[in-house]
């Protein structure tokens, strides 16, 4: 049974100047122990759908649609029980690790907070659970006792990393973990969260806008493009045979080392991302597309199948699988 | 086509070095220690060259590069542009300014929020003084891929997008006719969108305007994108160095063969423990060999260099264009 599911979820920032639709009807399914990838540029509305998850958005955003998490709506769920859901059940990862410590306290007693909170441990046996998350994220037991400011930015995120574990979620979402350190801690961190998604049958949503981190990962991929899912399949076949144009573009951005075809060529896609107050008529994408058709200004292309367990909303992608 | 033909072309040939630094030290002092964060460097960057420094945060590579640019001075060793040493007194270093221009990683946090596009990139003329601002502001933006620049001329950065505001930032180095680009991680903070046409943007500057680069970066598929010749630096020396298809398809150092098997798609990763030492605790022997795989594997030690590892130091590498490695095991293995 799925772990999670979104129906036609969508995320609608009020602002003075009008409104700002972010999140354009996503419908999603993620089983238990799956680790599920989403990519997209800022703007795409990516970080926007996994803060929905936890309802952790500002109060301007109006969500629409429903998320199921276990089978309860994240979106009427009460206040009281939003709370027990956080961490316990489902817990986040941000980018950025030095933000989301605080500064001024240990990190043995911010890893043991929400331990705490929500009555999980006594004080002795969140001290002793510190340490078993410590040495899953591979720091020692004594790092409980640092200041964040002691830490590299590879061991704060894997202190994040064990705040996150700590209280046993099912759904792990973690927003660029990755994207501010160095290649070789960007591996070691990578492994360590492949590890827990594969020993403790913890689920997982991964967020960034390098698709080969994600495929590297992830089981499947999801696109988003202008608040919409514009790709939806197995991690190997998006990055290795993307059927959207924009999925294409993401996957050349980062190329294989060694690849004659990208040597001295980098590629890149023209244009901008399209500014959320003012999206383009039709295919969202079409002005930035490099093979768009006449009808692509008019017609707005839903999610068509591309393959097992594959769908892309292209117009390409329609024509071909339609005709067969 | 003939992009990649002409710069396969320029590679073979040898260039004079237009930027060079020889045996270059550069200290800090570090809690009262000695961090020795650039520790022997000879690197030459030719004329309408890219050269892409790669290593892990830590390692030296900015330091390695604001030294270049005159704003760190060395403990020794020199920094020599065109030929001759680098005057540190304040009119040289100006003029050696315009020469040289440093492209920053973040557009948003180089460019002030309140100046329009036409200040940002009229402040570099103006510093020096520069005749017919409004035709130079015009042009850099035109070539940094701003068209038509004048439609951008009044507007402020918060309304432009990540890739456009680095753009900006480019076209403000442009400005001053510059011989070389220096670019700190210059697409790190920018989408994987964007990031290719920033990076066809610095290939087309040296098409056309014959700019050579030094590109700071920890991210090895830039090298391959963009450079002629990659240099790796690990705590303070380059470790290996050498022409771009040769050092990144078959990597002699292990400390590149270590970053390259952590690229997503490679078979078989090594990756190393722990973070990069101290430079205020630099290893005796070889400076990598604690970390060293090839070391711990047992194959140096079968080789018969395992002992050297530990206590031989290696000499610094020349500033040489072709393939080498500071390594006493590849030394022996070939």
């Amino acid at each position: 049974m799925s772990l999670l599911e979104l129906d036609d979820l969508s995320v609608t920032y009020r602002i003075a100047s009008g409104e700002v639709p972010a999140v354009r009807g996503v419908s999603l399914t993620l089983d238990s122990g799956a680790a599920l990838g989403v990519a997209g540029e800022s703007g795409s509305g990516k970080s926007t759908l996994a803060m929905a998850l936890l309802r952790l958005l500002p109060r301007d955003a109006r969500v629409g649609g429903r998320i199921l998490l276990d089978g309860e709506d994240v979106i009427t769920m009460k206040w009281g029980r939003m709370r027990a859901v956080r961490w316990a059940e489902a817990s986040i990862v941000f980018q950025g690790a030095q933000h989301g410590l605080n500064p001024v306290r240990r990190i043995g007693d911010q890893i043991a907070e929400p331990l705490l909170v929500h009555g999980l441990a006594k004080p002795d046996a969140a001290r002793r659970r510190v340490a078993e998350l410590l040495d899953q994220v591979g720091l020692p037991a004594w790092r409980a006792r640092s200041y964040p400011h002691e830490l590299s930015g590879g061991q704060r995120q894997r202190v994040m990393i064990a705040m996150a574990l700590g209280c046993k979620p099912r759904l792990i979402i973690a927003d660029e973990p990755t994207t501010a350190l160095d290649v070789m801690v960007q591996a070691q961190v990578l492994t360590l969260i492949k590890e827990l998604v594969a020993e403790q049958g913890i689920s997982l949503i991964m967020i960034s806008h390098d698709l080969s981190v994600l495929s590297d990962v992830c089981d499947r991929l999801a696109v988003m493009y202008a608040g919409r899912l514009v790709e939806h399949g197995p991690s190997a076949e998006v990055f290795h045979d993307a059927r959207h144009p924009y999925s294409r573009a993401l996957a050349a951005a980062f190329p294989t080392v060694g690849d004659p075809v990208s040597r001295l060529a980098p590629k890149g896609l023209g244009g901008d991302p399209p500014d959320p107050m003012r999206l383009p008529g039709g295919c969202s994408f079409h002005p930035r597309c490099p093979v768009a058709l006449d009808e692509c200004a008019t017609l707005d292309v839903e999610l068509w199948p591309a393959g097992e367990h594959h769908s892309a909303a292209c117009v390409h992608v329609k024509e071909r699988e339609g005709a067969q | 086509m003939t992009e990649t033909q002409a710069a396969a072309e320029a590679v073979s040939t040898a260039r004079p070095s237009l930027l060079e630094a020889r045996d270059l030290h550069v200290e800090f002092a570090s809690r009262g220690r000695r961090a020795r964060a650039v520790d022997g460097v000879n690197l030459a960057i030719g004329e309408g060259e890219i050269v892409a420094l790669v290593g892990e945060s830590g390692c030296g590579k900015t330091t390695l590069a604001r030294t270049l640019l005159g704003l760190e001075r060395p403990t020794s060793g020199e920094v020599r542009y065109d030929g001759a040493a680098l005057d540190y007194g304040s009119r040289a270093l100006k003029a050696y300014r315009r020469q040289v221009q440093l492209v920053l990683q973040d557009p948003t946090g180089s460019l002030n929020p309140r100046h329009t596009v036409y200040e940002a990139v009229a402040e570099g003329p103006r510093i020096h003084g520069l005749p017919d601002e409004r035709e130079v502001v015009t042009e850099a933006l035109s070539r940094a891929g701003l068209r038509p620049p004048d439609r951008f001329f009044l507007r402020y950065p918060h309304e432009l997008s990540g890739g456009q505001r680095q753009r900006v930032v480019i076209a403000g180095a442009l400005a001053l006719n510059p011989k070389v680009l220096v670019a700190d991680e210059p697409v790190a903070s920018l989408d994987a969108s964007v990031r290719g046409e920033i990076l066809a943007l610095l290939l087309r500057l040296r098409e056309e305007l014959g700019l050579s680069a030094l590109v700071v970066t920890h991210d090895l598929g830039l090298a391959w994108n963009i450079a002629d010749r990659v240099a790796v630096m690990y705590l303070g020396r380059i470790v290996e160095s050498g022409p771009v298809e040769q050092v990144l398809t078959a990597p002699r150092h292990p400390y590149t063969q270590a970053l390259m098997s952590v690229l997503p798609e490679s078979p078989e990763r090594v990756v190393l423990t722990g973070e990069p030492p101290d430079p205020t605790r630099i290893p005796g022997g070889c400076r990598f060999h604690a970390r060293c795989q090839v070391l711990a594997s047992g194959k140096a030690a079968e080789a018969g260099v395992d002992g050297k590892c530990r206590s031989e130091l290696l000499d610094v590498l020349p500033a040489v264009p072709g393939a080498q490695a500071a390594c006493h095991y590849a030394e022996v293995a070939g």
